[in-house]
């Protein structure tokens, strides 16, 4: 165990006035109880600026779970979460994404019938002419942005003016992480990206994660692919039934996908997390 | 940026690349379909449907026949533009028909006049103090009907767990209630001039077109619009994009109540009475006219281009009927079959969307 470097994430750094500390987020003892179930149990996570970190697991181990806590798809039963040096409990979606969290779900929320802008827009369509619901829309803003956000992103789609419903699952998975590059987010949360993706289409949503990172982006990214999370990410959060189990920094290069699978499966625990197992 | 524009990377919108719209297929269908009958017509009837082979005319087309075609469809097509509108939001509206019914009769009592022929007013709902009104009060009453009822629809749909269907059939059957109630089953007759030629002549027509327009630039170019096919298109993506849903919802069914009233006025002016029963099945036409123009009954898909040549074809085809002197009863029996038909092709339509992805 003394050759990963670990840390431990838990009321570790005080935390500052907003935008002043290096932590953009911070769980303490998140706790989540569906009735009887215990999806999630006292998570304690760290995320600072500019850091991807890689949440894996077995499937139900509760990573999904824990994104909903966060981004206000659901309110957790107990704990703290503090985003941007504030303690936060997001009512819904829309006011994380307010405050700065701009999450792609596992089951992505794209309207199919609509173009690539009207997706990157949709709820918050720039206008015109302002006239209550009946606001004129300004395509012309809403395209230049986009093509922005795509360049900003590298994602590279033939026409935005296509529809969503024709495109390759490999281009709607990109146009819902380029939907979170259009807005100056502050965290950046995808679960499970590129699950259901080619070979191809997994380089390019790859990429995008590269260019987040250069920019300095933080992001948490949902995994089961242990090359990705080693390619791109700093820290690998393992969870396991509901709870944290090992918290690894891969960035000295000296971490075996061996290591991290057998904490996935319950071989390994790290000493910190003992309790947890 | 009308030509093709490579941006930075091989970004591309490029408007020439855009697929060809569905409503080019609905023309060409009315085409079709015209065409079927001008075959129909030279070969039973010896004569032109469309055009003019007899020379009655002055003008090369017959002119009274697509005049009658585009009048009987123009005040069911009002209708349907608030249909379309439901419909492409994902939701379903039984109502129509009925609140034409129930706004007829009280906009119509709103409109009458004091004396016919030197005589009171045989039909008279209200007392003299309430008749010969300027037109503005039955046309402010009438829409205020449509109204409330597309508000009681909107609110029963978003903020309960009742299905459309479901909550629109209810309203169907108690605004139709209200519309015998409102006078114990009598006809409400003799509007003022005023109110009549709401209904005169050319100008349900007139209206229907220009409704047609101003709600063709609001789904295309407002932000109603846009979210109405948002929240059709994946109700859910709405709400997770911020959307207030159930408020839209709302509007889009008080809109469509108000534009089943709007109907309800032209038609009564136009008849110059109205009736508890008035607009029976209304509703029913409309819908069919929405799908027949490539609105899909799974919403987020069409357009009210779509929707007034769908109500083209519907006028066509039923005209059509009566050029051939086929019976009212096979008339009925086509329209069944043409509203299950649309139905069909929307489903088969949407079983090819899906098969795509
Ligand atoms: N809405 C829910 N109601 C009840 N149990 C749930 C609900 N959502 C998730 N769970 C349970 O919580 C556990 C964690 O699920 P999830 O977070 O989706 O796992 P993961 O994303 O890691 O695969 C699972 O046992 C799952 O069955
Ligand atoms: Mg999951």
């Amino acid at each position: 165990m003394s050759d990963l470097q670990t840390n431990i994430s838990s009321g570790e750094f005080p935390h500052d006035a907003p935008g002043t500390s290096d932590v953009i987020l911070e769980t303490r003892g998140l706790t989540k109880h569906y009735g009887g179930v215990h999806a999630l149990e006292n998570a304690n996570f760290t995320l600072r600026k500019g850091e991807h970190v890689a949440i894996m697991g077995d499937n139900g181990a509760g990573k999904s779970t824990f994104v909903r806590q966060i981004t206000g798809v659901e309110q957790f039963t107990r704990g703290e979460i503090i985003f941007d040096g504030k303690n936060v409990k997001f009512e819904n979606p829309m006011e994380a994404r307010q405050a700065g969290i701009e999450t792609v779900f596992q089951t992505l929320a794209l309207a199919d019938q609509l173009d690539v802008p009207d997706n990157l827009f949709l709820g918050r369509e720039l206008v015109k002419f302002k006239l209550g619901p009946f606001s004129i829309l300004d395509y012309k803003a809403m395209r230049e942005r986009t093509m922005e956000a795509l360049v900003k992103t590298g994602v590279k789609i033939p026409n935005i003016r296509g529809t969503i419903e024709r495109m390759s699952g490999g281009q709607r998975q990109c146009v819902a992480i380029a939907r979170t590059a259009t807005f100056h987010s502050k965290l950046t949360i995808m679960d499970e990206p590129t699950a259901a993706l080619g070979v191809q289409e997994t380089a390019q949503v790859e990429n995008i994660i590269r260019t987040l990172k250069e920019q300095g982006e933080p992001l948490i990214l949902i995994s089961h692919n242990m090359r990705q999370v080693m390619d791109l990410c700093d820290r690998i959060v393992v969870f396991r039934r509901g709870r944290i189990c090992a918290d690894i920094d891969i960035t000295a290069g000296d971490v075996t996908g061996e290591e991290v699978v057998a904490y996935i499966t319950g071989a390994k625990t790290q000493p910190q997390f003992e309790d947890a197992a | 940026m009308s030509e093709s524009t490579h941006g930075i990377g091989g970004l591309t919108f490029d408007a020439k690349k855009r697929a060809r719209p569905p409503e080019l297929n609905v023309l060409f269908a009315l085409i079709l379909i015209i065409g079927v009958f001008e075959l129909l017509g030279a070969f039973l009837m010896g004569q032109s449907f469309l055009f003019d082979s007899a020379d009655r005319f002055d003008s090369f087309l017959n002119e009274a026949r697509l005049k009658i075609i585009i009048l009987q469809v123009s005040i069911i097509g009002i209708i349907a533009i608030g249909s379309t509108q439901v419909i492409i939001s994902g939701g379903i509206d039984l109502s129509p028909g009925s609140v034409v019914g129930l706004t007829a009769m009280i906009a119509m009592s709103f409109a009458q006049v004091a004396e016919v022929n030197g005589n009171p007013n045989p039909k008279a709902v209200f007392g003299p103090a309430w008749m010969d009104l300027p037109a503005i009060v039955p046309l402010v009453v009438g829409l205020s009907v449509g109204i409330a009822a597309g508000l009681i629809n909107g609110l029963l749909i978003a903020y309960t767990r009742i299905p459309p269907f479901i909550a629109t059939l209810g309203m169907m059957v108690t605004a139709r209630g209200a519309a015998k109630w409102w006078t114990k089953g009598q006809p409400v007759s003799f509007p003022t001039e005023g109110y009549a030629s709401i209904g005169q002549g050319m100008m349900p027509v007139l209206l229907f077109i220009l409704l047609a327009v101003l709600f063709a630039l609001i789904l295309r170019f407002t932000v109603y619009g846009k979210r109405t096919y948002a929240i059709g298109s994946n109700e859910d993506a709405a709400r997770m994009s911020g959307i207030n849903v159930a408020r839209h919802k709302v509007l889009v069914y008080t809109i469509a109540g108000a534009l089943a009233a709007f109907a309800a006025v032209v038609l009564s002016a136009k008849n110059l009475t109205a009736q508890a029963g008035m607009g029976v099945m209304y509703e029913l036409d409309a819908i069919a006219m929405t799908v027949i123009g490539g609105v899909s009954l799974a919403g987020g898909r069409g357009s009210i281009v779509g929707t007034v040549l769908g109500a083209l074809i519907f006028g066509v085809i039923i005209s059509g009927f009566t050029f051939l002197r086929l019976d009212a009863y096979y008339q009925e029996m086509v329209k069944g079959a043409i509203i299950v038909g649309a139905v069909v092709l929307d489903q088969w339509r949407q079983g090819r969307m899906a098969a795509k992805m």
